[in-house]
């Protein structure tokens, strides 16, 4: 990590602060996270650690937690969705912003070194990764084929082994997954991991295809409405993804037209809420 | 003409040979299998919720109870994403000492299938000799990290404890030791009519169909697919060893049977040459920040554990929680293809297919 630790590794007093990537001005550390995200983040923020209560509670009138119906929930749930419609167009620009400040913050990290002279757009001079032109070839292909627009972003993700990254468009995501898994250009066969993740702001669900000829993984991500959040099924093109995508519907709450069997997978089918959204209050906090 | 009727049978979650708390609800016509519906959760304990409250080093004892019966390789997916994400160097001691432990699971591992395996088709003593034989690699784990099953051994940088005095001698004598018993096994067991009869051919599937379905590990071996990431996408210090991939044919209960007997001679490959370059004195940790704290990003790792690929997926925000940490459970993937396997075949046959994919519960819910 950073020259600082190797300095002193076990001072009792090291402050925590500093010694995550200090060096770097990425958004990544919690104090300058504010700064770049300014309307929905705070709130957030402030939530993560805690396991349960969600930032709408303090809005919403304090619900006994342990006999609270569906109704109530649906009155909470209502409650923060106008809550967060005011800041979702601001939050999610923000987000797409951290995201991609991110990825050159930590780009920016190593290269150096961990140095540290690069600042947050003063982005050292670095060759282009050897999976670029990877990347580039797959977004010509998606928007020849697909749709123009279908990437909303590609990068490079470099700590997970310059693992090319695309965010796919909702809505040409079935016909970008048929693409990866037929095109004779990547024909990636095997699925090997789908995970969903809450990120407050929005859901995103992670596919991870792989073809397993040549060794090229790719990350593929679909962003969606928290609300209403639907990713189409890729149960039809990959048949591994039936229990995955079940597991996430059931911990995640997020839909997949066209799953032929879209049942809860773990929590028991009378189970009310998705335990593992971020605003999710358990039954029985105490436990 | 005898009259038939459909019948609903539930097998599980309380069966032996389901290997934990699995369900299954089979139709039966006759003694054949209609339809085969899984129901699992009944060992879900929410690890990946909980994972969201806890720093890192909190979590690998979680991780130990997933796969229970391979808690070491649990224990290096975690750290090895962490260490992955914060860039962190190894000591080369530390990851000798992790390796060896991985591979010694393995064979663990792969004895309480051979022996459960066996138990399920319904020979006992087989079971007796493989439990015995592993309790000696158990011994030696708790003689390096004071637990049998869970170790929680591995930390995001190195590993807790060093080796005791002379345990790496002891290692090196298991080993020697595992060779003969081997061939103690194979004369027990491997050729006996019965127990072929039970299972060549049954639980067939080609290559294509266990890709589809994401198999890893010895379900995908077995077909034919030359996949092990230890070679394939090498971690660790696997690329320093010389092992081969066993590969089989036909997809069937027995060609499973014998990737996952000659995966235990490689393991005795690896183990052997590890022990010989063992490296006489080093560090078992690397200089690691004292409160684990990942930048903000996203990983995917995946090593093969004794079941397949088991992955971790990580999406840090800087802080000492990881964000969303989402494990990829080889047996959780691998048990998909169950119900397909099943439709079509005699209700003995049930437990020999379940048995062939080799599940551990811990890890389907997790």
């Amino acid at each position: 990590m950073s020259e600082e630790n190797k300095r002193e590794p076990d001072e009792a007093s090291a402050p925590s602060e500093p010694v995550a990537e200090a060096p770097s001005e990425a958004p990544s550390e919690a104090p300058s996270e504010p700064a770049s995200e300014p309307a929905a983040e705070p709130a957030a923020e402030s939530t993560a650690p805690t396991p349960a209560p969600a930032p709408e509670e303090a809005a919403a009138p304090p619900a006994p937690r342990r006999v609270e119906t569906d109704e109530e929930k649906a009155a909470r749930r209502k409650a923060s969705l106008e809550a967060r419609e005011a800041a979702k167009a601001a939050a999610a620009q923000a987000a797409a912003q951290a995201a991609q400040a991110g990825n050159e913050g930590r780009a920016a990290a190593k290269a150096p070194g961990g140095e540290g002279e690069g600042g947050e757009e003063e982005q050292p001079p670095k060759p282009p990764s050897h999976n670029q032109p990877r990347l580039d070839r797959v977004v010509a292909l998606l928007r020849e084929l697909i749709a123009e627009d279908a990437v909303e972003e590609a990068y490079i993700n470099e700590p997970n082994d310059h693992l090319p990254t695309l965010v796919i468009k909702n809505e040409h995501w079935l016909k970008t997954a048929q693409l990866f898994r037929s095109h004779a250009e990547l024909s990636c066969s095997y699925l090997r991991n789908i995970s969903g993740v809450d990120y407050e702001t929005h859901m995103e669900v992670v596919y991870y295809p792989l073809n397993m000829e040549n060794h090229h993984c790719y990350c593929v991500k679909v962003r969606t409405d928290r609300e209403q959040p639907s990713v189409s099924s890729v149960t039809p093109i990959w048949e591994t993804a039936n229990w995955n995508e079940r597991e996430i519907y059931d911990l995640l709450g997020i839909d997949f037209p066209g799953h032929p069997d879209l049942r809860r997978i773990m929590m028991p089918d009378d189970w009310v809420g998705h335990p593992l959204r971020k605003d999710y209050v358990p039954l029985d906090p105490e436990v | 003409m005898i009259r038939t009727e459909e019948l609903l049978l539930n097998v599980g979650p309380q069966h032996p040979s389901t290997h934990g708390v699995f369900r299954i609800v089979v139709k039966l016509d006759g003694e054949v299998i209609t339809e085969a519906t899984p129901v699992m959760g009944y060992l879900h304990r929410g690890t990946e919720k909980l994972a969201e409250n806890l720093n890192f080093t909190q979590i690998i004892p979680y991780t130990d109870r997933m796969d229970y019966v391979s808690a070491m390789t649990n224990n290096y997916v975690l750290c090895h994403a962490v260490e992955k994400m914060m860039e962190l160097e190894i000591p080369e001691r530390a990851e000798f000492m992790r390796l060896i432990v991985m591979e010694m699971q393995r064979v663990a591992s792969h004895l309480v299938w051979w022996g459960t395996y066996l138990l399920d088709i319904g020979a006992m003593s087989p079971f007796l000799y493989a439990f015995s034989d592993r309790e000696r690699i158990l011994s030696l784990f708790n003689e390096l990290c004071g637990a049998r099953l869970t170790y929680n051994y591995m930390r995001v940088g190195g590993v807790k404890w060093d080796a005791p005095e002379g345990w790496i001698a002891k290692v090196k004598v298991l080993v020697k030791d595992m060779y003969n018993r081997l061939d103690e096994y194979h004369n027990l067991v491997s050729g006996n009519e019965i127990f072929l009869s039970r299972i060549k051919g049954i639980g067939q599937y080609d290559a294509k169909t266990a890709i589809d379905y994401g198999l890893s590990g010895a379900n995908l071996r077995s077909t034919g697919v030359k996949w092990d990431l230890r070679k394939d996408e090498p971690y660790s210090l696997y690329d320093r060893f010389q092992f081969d991939v066993p590969v089989g044919k036909n997809g069937d209960c027995f060609d499973r049977y014998e990737c996952r007997m000659e995966e235990i001679v490689q393991s005795l490959r690896i183990l052997e040459q590890a022990l010989e370059q063992f490296p006489g004195e080093g560090d078992t940790m690397g200089k690691v920040p004292r409160v684990i704290r990942p930048p903000a990003g996203e990983i995917y790792v995946r090593i093969e554990s004794p079941r397949g690929e088991i992955g971790c997926h990580i999406v840090s925000k800087g802080k000492a929680e990881p964000f969303r940490l989402k494990f990829r459970r080889p047996s959780f993937v691998n048990l998909q293809i169950l119900p397909k396997l099943l439709v079509g075949e005699s209700m003995t046959n049930l437990v020999t297919i379940l048995g062939g994919i080799d599940i551990v519960l811990g890890e389907v819910d997790c």
